[in-house]
């Protein structure tokens, strides 16, 4: 009993790190940039619903997707300032970047009164809820962010199966410059892409907030996303997700059956082993240059 | 007639996934000779070097060079043992000068170990002087005096290619493997590129194996020729003789067939 | 304008390549040699840091700079140096014998965390340096009977048995002499074939292989020599500060070495002085002027973090060739006035393509 509801934890857990783990990925599959900022995007996504709900009064149903909306439009804004003119330099330069870009985002936040400094909670309504099914306790907070991970999962499978903007995008991560003889936006569509990564960040960021609470420095759990991208493999939406559901277990596992801390350190060494047997992940491509 | 054979590959294949990119290919090399591969596009000729080179690891047959199978080397293994080449999207280093590029070719010939290096002792010295009075030979060979000091990423694609020969050439090769060396020049280059290559082989002895699409340099540079097309063997002779097989002219230009049916078309 | 007349290779190999070189260096070695007694202790006291930084400095330089190996988590190897020397100095070694051991701990550790180097490249192995940086931490923060935990760790001072250096100016020439050896160690190997083979490795892996360079071998030396040196670097560190907790050595103090090596200059072993000199004075920096701003801006616990951000930002947009790059184009543009033009140092903009396969 008690493994299932590590299980379940374990799992919501997971599909945080594996939230954030997709919007790396996206960006990565669009422009293989890395992007250290995903952590520090939910983050603001958290505080800017904390903000619209008790600072503004804004209804539940009106604060989630003007949350979403305006961290898109920030996604498109940090794009468009930041990463833009810096594309064709050196990956590591570009991490750099987003490394600062987090910076910014966490020292801004706390510099705001009050709101930044305290840790606050996030009135969802289906807080603290708790469902009963055979002796099992549910906890709905936990539900929700599987169930809404699943089904966010759909739409961005359906978005780059089925949508004309989905093909562009992957026809731009692999030939830039073959994109734009096809007449392809591709400088349009890296911002489009930077907004659903914020976007998604920023869902993660009100799902994670009833359960840790939203405080500045949140988006640190953004960290443990990169062991679960690169379980997953890091050129692969779905590897993105079952990678961070991996971690998320594991490390619910290794915080009940093993010494005091190894809890934290547990993603790091699944990473470390992930690497050294399946360099590529559980669905990445091969990296190999042709010459 | 036995030649000194120094390269000989063997029925080799090689797959990537489902793709049989160079099927039971068989040729050799002999010892001083210029050995042209030719063939349209995706005809597997840069795969073969790429096997040569051990970048690639063959699914079938064999490699010998100089009387030892090379099959199983390690790619770091090739330079040590005197193949040289070039790529044909060059692959110099971006951020090193031109004089820095042609020293790491004459890595296998390094003689000092970590310690001298940090220490810099006299041996030091002496290796790094040496080094630079042969690679120096090179550049007066290639005239690249003036561009000794650039840095690759500023120099004009005809440089470049001509300091990828170059840096082949410092490592002192036996047998160097050039990659479409005239692609991207012009008639002026593409002319300075037939001396080259018949100096290096009649003053350096070196041997070479090298693929190219200008038949003209073809003709006045190579001893022998292998056409290839799909991964495989199509003929194997004199350059006039693999220019006029039938087989080599349906793969560049298709089917007599096709030809008179664009004719009648026409 | 200089024209340099080479008569023979002796002057392209030296380190000193004309007389200005000579002249400048060995004037700012006298200049070090004589900060003691030009120098408040206060002042003395950061330009001990800036060296001890520095030489941690050019280590990561030499692996990210020259080598082009991303190491996210190099405060482990600055970690293990440290706690070596503390827990060496502390049982009465002597300091020459602990520092050794500090390097050579911290090379064998830098050994392992650059294995995943052979097998993944790129952002692949930033995050396997990651990784092996957390647990590192972790590994401080649980092996108390050794590192003393999160309690803490107080460190003695360096000492052979009875002679101590316990004052700052003696600490300063120790670390003083260590700088420069390396640092010269450094450029001795940009100069020679294994410096050469680092910066091949970094700019083409597959013609590096062809040129017969065994990049398994070279990589793990690198690591090796970029992490020797950061434990030397945080040996001196852990008798400067005096007391060690594991988070000193976080995420934290890794992305500032980064910084250090990123605005300082990638590629150039200048870099790592200018950034240490960077990364030493941001903080009197921030103090100075936040008088200036107004409260909520100025007392607000972000201000670091926000400054940081914005600087490393501002570098990679407009300076990606860091402080020292500024200063080669200041220095061209006076030498070879009036004929500097915008475009010389211009990078080539290219074009993404995948590498990747499917």
């Amino acid at each position: 009993m008690q493994i299932l509801q590590l299980l379940v934890s374990g799992v919501a857990q997971g599909c945080i790190y594996g939230l954030i783990a997709l919007g790396f990925v996206l960006i990565y599959k669009a422009t293989e940039t890395v992007s250290f900022a995903q952590g520090e995007l939910m983050m603001l996504g958290a505080f800017c619903a904390l903000a619209l709900l008790t600072v503004l009064g804004f209804p539940f149903w009106i604060a989630v997707p003007s949350t979403i909306a305006a961290m898109g439009l920030f996604g498109l804004l940090v794009e468009r300032a930041v990463i833009r003119p810096i594309l064709g330099q050196p990956a590591f330069s570009i991490v750099m970047l987003t490394i600062g870009v987090s910076y910014v985002a966490r020292g801004v936040v706390t510099m705001i009164p009050n709101l930044g400094t305290d840790t606050h909670m996030l009135p969802v309504p289906y807080n603290d809820a708790i469902a009963r099914a055979g002796g099992l306790v549910i906890d709905i907070e936990q539900m929700v962010v599987i169930g809404v991970t699943a089904a966010l999962c759909l739409a961005l499978f359906a978005l780059f199966r089925y949508t004309k903007i989905g093909i562009a995008m992957q026809a731009s991560s692999q030939n830039q410059l073959a994109a734009y003889y096809m007449g392809i936006p591709v400088q349009r569509l890296n911002g489009l892409v930077w907004a659903l990564a914020a976007a998604v960040a920023a869902i993660a960021g009100i799902l994670l907030a009833p359960i840790t609470f939203v405080h500045a420095n949140m988006g640190l759990i953004g960290l443990k996303a990169f062991p679960a991208a690169v379980v997953g493999g890091f050129g692969s939406l779905p590897g993105a997700i079952v990678g961070g559901l991996v971690i998320g277990v594991v490390e619910a596992m290794a915080g009940f059956f093993l010494p005091e801390g190894f809890k934290d350190i547990a993603a790091y060494v699944v990473v470390l082993i992930m690497l050294m047997v399946m360099p590529n992940g559980l669905f990445g491509e091969k990296l190999r240059k042709k010459v | 007639m036995s030649h000194d054979v120094l390269l000989s590959a063997q029925d080799l294949s090689v797959r990537f996934g489902g793709v049989l990119a160079v099927n039971k290919v068989s040729f050799e090399v002999r010892r001083g000779e210029v050995f042209t591969l030719i063939g349209p596009n995706g005809a597997g000729k840069t795969t073969v070097f790429n096997l040569i080179s051990r970048i690639y690891t063959p699914t079938g047959g064999r490699i010998t060079y100089d009387g030892r199978d090379l099959t199983a080397e390690p790619p770091h293994a090739v330079a040590a043992l005197g193949i040289a080449r070039t790529f044909q999207n060059i692959e110099l280093f971006e951020h090193a000068t031109v004089l820095q590029n042609l020293l790491i070719g004459r890595h296998t010939h390094r003689g000092t170990g970590l310690l001298d290096d940090l220490l810099f002792t006299p041996k030091a010295r002496r290796e790094a002087i040496a080094a630079r009075e042969k690679v120096e030979q090179v550049i007066d060979f290639l005239d690249l005096q003036h561009h000794r000091d650039t840095m690759i990423a500023g120099l004009p694609y005809g440089v470049r290619k001509v300091v990828e020969l170059a840096r082949a050439l410092a490592s002192e090769p036996k047998l160097l493997l050039l990659d479409e060396p005239s692609s991207g020049l012009n008639v002026e280059e593409t002319e300075d590129m037939v001396f080259w290559i018949d100096d290096i082989r009649r003053e350096y002895g070196i041997t070479v194996l090298m693929v190219e699409h200008d038949m003209s340099l073809v003709s006045k540079v190579s001893d022998r020729v292998l056409a290839m097309n799909q991964g495989e063997v199509l003929a194997l002779g004199s350059p006039a003789e693999v220019q006029a097989h039938p087989g080599v002219i349906e793969a560049y230009l298709g089917s007599s067939d096709d030809l008179s049916s664009l004719r009648r078309s026409a | 304008m200089r024209f340099l007349f080479k008569t023979d290779y002796d002057q392209d190999i030296r380190l000193a390549r004309h007389g200005g070189h000579v002249f400048w260096y060995s004037a700012l070695m006298v200049l070090l040699v004589l900060s003691p007694w030009l120098l408040d202790e206060y002042m003395l006291a950061q330009l001990t840091m800036v060296l001890i930084y520095s030489v941690v400095g050019v280590g990561l330089m030499l692996l990210a700079g020259f080598t082009g190996q991303f190491s996210l988590g190099h405060a482990a190897f600055l970690g293990v140096g440290a706690y070596t020397q503390a827990v060496m100095t502390n049982a009465g070694i002597p300091f020459p014998v602990a520092l050794v051991a500090a390097a050579a701990l911290s090379a064998v550790v830098g050994v392992v965390v650059g294995l995943p180097a052979l097998r993944v490249k790129g952002i692949y192995l930033g995050i396997a340096t990651l990784a092996f940086g957390f647990i590192v931490e972790e590994v401080f923060a649980r092996w108390e009977s050794v590192t003393g935990g999160n309690a803490g760790l107080h460190v003695k001072a360096p000492a052979i048995f009875d002679w101590k250096l316990e004052t700052a100016t003696e600490f300063y020439f120790l670390c003083l002499a260590v700088t420069v050896l390396c640092t010269l160690a450094v450029l001795n190997l940009l100069r020679s074939p294994t410096g050469r083979a680092f910066v091949a490795i970094r700019d083409s892996e597959i013609s590096a292989q062809s040129m017969g360079i065994h990049l398994a071998r070279y990589k793990t030396l690198s690591f090796a020599i970029s992490a020797a040196m950061a434990g030397l670097g945080g040996a001196l560190y852990a008798h400067m500060i005096k007391f060690l907790s594991p988070d000193q050595f976080n995420i934290i103090q890794s992305i500032d070495l980064l910084l250090m090596v990123v605005i300082g200059g990638l590629g150039s072993v200048h870099g790592a002085f200018l950034g240490a000199i960077f990364l030493i004075s941001m903080p009197q920096l921030i103090s100075q002027v936040k008088d200036f701003l107004p409260a909520f801006i100025g007392q607000a616990p972000g201000l670091k973090a926000v400054i940081y951000g914005l600087v490393l930002i501002a570098f990679v947009l407009f300076e990606p060739l860091g402080i020292y790059g500024r200063w080669l184009k200041i220095r061209t543009w006076f030498s070879i006035f009036p004929f500097y033009r915008k475009g010389m140092f211009k990078r080539q903009k290219s074009f993404q393509k995948s590498d990747r396969l499917r």
